[in-house]
């Protein structure tokens, strides 16, 4: 008996708000990543406004019911578009979005090497 | 003339780029809701304002041609701008039913609006946290969505309804 209430107690002092803890930054992650429709620049996160609040309501509701970060994502994404979240899906409509990036890093990474050898060409002749 | 083949690939990268901001300065970056004409509402209950016991969802809109969903409140100022042409929608089109959401208000307060403008709706359910008017995709009132029988959004209307909304949603559903 004395171990059982020995461990609740540990619990409650410390895994408890732990858990806790990562219910709360899993929610702040979440209202970050979502826009405020209704404000400038801002997301669910930082606003006030009446939408962001019902967002976070609706958000807290599917976060207690076990939903995941994505099934909450493609939740708000089937009711208000794409633009609801700042981190857009992989479609083919953003493609050039998501590769871009990788493809200028390779070719200037390639072109800063090819004026490398060739200065060093250029010295050593 | 011997043109490298890196200056070649600068010069397109750069008119690649500016291609890119030029297009990107033409794109209407206001949030719009086309992308949603074609959806389909789902999993919602309606709990109805002046007796919670009694509610709808989607299978009793599934028995009208179209529903309009209309969300309103009585602190709205566009939303009694628009209730004439609610009123109008209800005498003059038989094709369609009104179903009244209220938003995040006093039920006395509703009831007194729909009693001082008159009620065109078929239903009138409550929503006092706003919680269903995102099940909705709503973002702020007035906001009205027409729907066919098979719950798929044909047109969302962001604002009031006016004479230009009016007429669409009689061409709609004609």
């Amino acid at each position: 008996m004395k171990l059982k209430i020995f461990f609740s107690v540990i619990y409650f002092l410390f895994l408890a708000p732990l858990y806790s803890n990562d219910e709360k930054t899993k929610l702040l992650e979440i209202y970050k990543n979502l826009r405020c429709l209704v404000c400038q620049g801002q997301s669910i996160a930082d606003s006030n406004s009446d939408f962001a609040a019902t967002i976070k309501l609706v958000v807290q509701d599917q976060v207690d019911e076990g939903k995941t970060t994505d099934e909450i994502y493609t939740f708000l994404v089937s009711k208000y578009g794409e633009w609801i979240v700042y981190q857009p899906t992989f479609s083919k409509n953003n493609l050039l979005l998501w590769v871009l990036p990788y493809f200028v890093f390779i070719v200037g990474g390639w072109i800063i090497f090819i004026i490398l050898r060739k200065s060093k060409n250029n010295k050593a002749n | 003339m011997k043109i490298s083949f890196v200056k070649i690939i600068i010069f397109s990268l750069i008119i690649f780029i500016l291609i890119v901001f030029w297009r990107g300065l033409k794109i209407n970056n206001n949030y719009d809701t086309k992308s949603l004409i074609g959806n389909r509402i789902s999993n919602f209950k309606l709990f109805e304002i002046n007796n919670e016991d009694r509610y709808i969802y989607e299978e009793d809109l599934k028995k009208n041609k179209y529903t309009l969903i209309n969300f309103f409140a009585s602190w709205c100022a566009p939303c009694r701008a628009e209730h004439k042409f609610l009123l109008n929608l209800l005498n003059e089109n038989k094709e369609i039913k009104i179903i009244g959401i209220n938003f995040k208000d006093k039920k006395i307060n509703a009831n007194n609006f729909l009693k001082e403008l008159g009620n065109p709706y078929d239903f009138v359910g409550i929503d006092t946290d706003g919680k269903t008017s995102i099940l909705f995709g709503i973002y702020g009132i007035p906001e009205s969505i027409l729907i066919d029988s098979e719950l798929t959004v044909i047109k969302k209307i962001v604002g009031p309804i006016g004479q230009v909304q009016y007429d669409d949603i009689t061409k709609l559903t004609q």
